[in-house]
């Protein structure tokens, strides 16, 4: 749970109260908040003068407009036939073993959450993954331990 | 006609000076630009192959004063990572490439609808429009470009999806006709171009049609930005000539074990070893947005079906019933197939729900399931039962 305050405000002053301005005003409270809460939405209808289920349809048909709540890194581990050709698995079991989740889970201090995806456009350097918007490429699972770190330490 | 060994090419990546294009562009009349572009022989990059120059001249033709011009950079097919290279190094190009077809078809707005997962680009980006939007004022030319994110969904890069996606809805294709030339984003007229058909188009401006012309072969003209995977020992980008068949790329980018190379993504064609010296690859034979996946023997081609329809499956947007549960239902046919609950002669009547799918699907995905179930289950039948 977070509290949007002024955000949804601040938002559709920025990209307007049309309907084309839904999806960026739901991607700019990803981009804060990490996910979208119910609250969240609720909010968004009010400012656009839609209906929640239109705000709550548009977003859940979205992979990366989460409505269900994420850490602070949303890590994607790509799927996609070459990445996983190339190691994938090992990825992941690298990641869930030095965060003790598995995939779709978040780890209890909310600061990642793991996840898989289709294909992000990587596949001469797999495997890869996406932290955030942020993508990591030819891993291996010594690699993506250093990686892990550097976000640890953050 | 095929050649001897490959040809690399550079025109994408070369580099231009787009004042001078644009002052080209803008001293022709509209007319002379779409003539160059039909007589280019040029089609669109990003799969479907529908000529460019056609698809401007229809668009050019509606009365309707407010057009737009959309870049469809939303590379979401497995194995294509093309036009992010692309916009990464030269950027400029898609700009203008946008711009003269503006001038095409008498659009003042352009949308460049780039996908979530690239969004890292993007500061970077609209830096570079920063200068280009200079540029432009400069040269006195009334056009504005702006951006638009996808946020993960592969449906989107179907053109009406995409739309859809812009105007703040599900992205959920529409039924065509009407076609976008006619009525595409907010219901105006559009061309809605992949990011490498635009640049292109700025090499045919540049270089003149003739001279485009000489590349490739007739169904097939000019060259190609191909994105390589898989089992290669040098997989990335490259920009080859049309015309070659799949062996001489085998030649040049396999492993020396190759046993099928998957042309076009997981909605292309599963080509095997046997096929390699006759087919072509472009639009006579098998068509490809740029996506090259090779396999080697040590690889399941069970796997890379299963794969390929567990994305489908994720991917599908459930609109329509054929794409919906028919991609659910091929995903599960290769599983009982494969665990023996059901008899080998099943794959026949999954064959048979692929080629439905493709009849009765609304748009290109369900349309194109059938491509990469058929040509496995075919040619590697054996892997998928045992």
């Amino acid at each position: 749970m977070y509290n949007t305050g002024n955000l949804v405000k601040e938002l559709t002053e920025k990209h307007g109260r049309k309907r084309e301005s839904l999806i960026p005003i739901l991607q700019g409270i990803v981009e804060k908040h990490n996910y979208l809460t119910d609250e969240a939405m609720v909010e968004v209808a009010k400012e656009l003068e839609i209906s929640a289920a239109e705000v709550y349809g548009t977003a859940s048909f979205y992979t990366f407009l989460d409505t269900q709540p994420r850490g602070k890194y949303v890590i994607r581990v790509c799927k996609t036939i070459t990445c996983s050709m190339k190691g994938k698995n090992d990825i992941v079991h690298t990641i869930e073993d030095m965060l003790k989740i598995r995939v779709g889970e978040t780890t209890s201090d909310k600061m990642f959450t793991l996840l898989e995806t289709n294909c992000i456009g990587w596949c001469h350097k797999a495997p890869a993954i996406l932290i955030n918007e942020i993508p990591y490429t030819e891993l291996t699972p010594e690699k993506v331990v250093e990686i892990l770190k550097s976000y640890l330490k953050k | 006609m095929t050649k001897q060994g490959l040809n690399k090419v550079d025109l994408i990546f070369e580099q231009v000076d787009a004042r001078e294009v644009l002052k080209k562009a803008n001293e022709m009349t509209s007319e002379e630009i779409i003539r160059q572009i039909l007589e280019s022989g040029l089609k669109g990059r990003g799969g479907a192959g529908f000529p460019t120059g056609l698809k401007w001249k229809y668009t050019a033709a509606e009365k309707d004063p407010e057009k737009y011009i959309v870049c469809n950079a939303d590379e979401g097919e497995p194995g294509t990572f093309k036009d992010r290279e692309i916009l990464d190094r030269v950027s400029y190009k898609v700009y203008a490439g946008m711009t003269i077809a503006g001038m095409a078809i008498g659009a003042r707005q352009g949308i460049v609808y780039l996908r979530g997962e690239y969004k890292f680009l993007l500061p970077k980006l609209l830096k570079e429009l920063d200068v280009f939007h200079k540029l432009l004022k400069e040269l006195g030319l009334d056009f504005n470009i702006s951006y638009r994110l996808g946020s993960g969904a592969y449906i989107c890069g179907e053109e009406s999806a995409l739309f859809e996606s812009i105007q703040g809805e599900r992205g959920e294709p529409r039924n065509k006709p009407p076609y976008p030339t006619s009525s595409g984003v907010f219901f105006k007229p559009t061309s809605i171009n992949n990011v490498e058909t635009l640049v292109t188009a700025v090499m045919i401006i540049h270089h003149g049609a003739e001279v485009y012309n000489q590349l490739g072969t007739k169904d097939s003209r000019g060259s190609k930005v191909f994105s390589v995977s898989g089992d290669t020992p040098t997989p990335g980008i490259f920009e080859l000539e049309l015309g070659m068949t799949v062996q001489q790329f085998v030649n040049e980018f396999g492993d020396g074990d190759t046993k099928a190379v998957q042309v076009g993504g997981a909605s292309g064609f599963c080509v095997p070893r046997k096929k390699f010296t006759e087919t072509i690859i472009g639009f006579e034979g098998v068509p490809t947005g740029g996506s090259m996946k090779l396999f080697n023997s040590s690889r399941s081609m069970y796997n890379v079906l299963h794969n390929y329809l567990d994305f489908f499956t994720e991917e599908s947007c459930g609109q329509c019933t054929p794409c919906r549960v028919g991609c659910q239902q091929l995903l599960k046919g290769i599983e009982k197939v494969k665990k023996g609950e059901v008899k080998s002669t099943y794959l026949n009547e999954l064959v048979k729900l692929a080629d439905t799918m493709k009849m009765a699907s609304k748009c290109g995905l369900g349309q194109s399931v059938g491509n990469a179930f058929r040509s496995i289950v075919e040619n590697f039948r054996e892997e998928i039962i045992y």
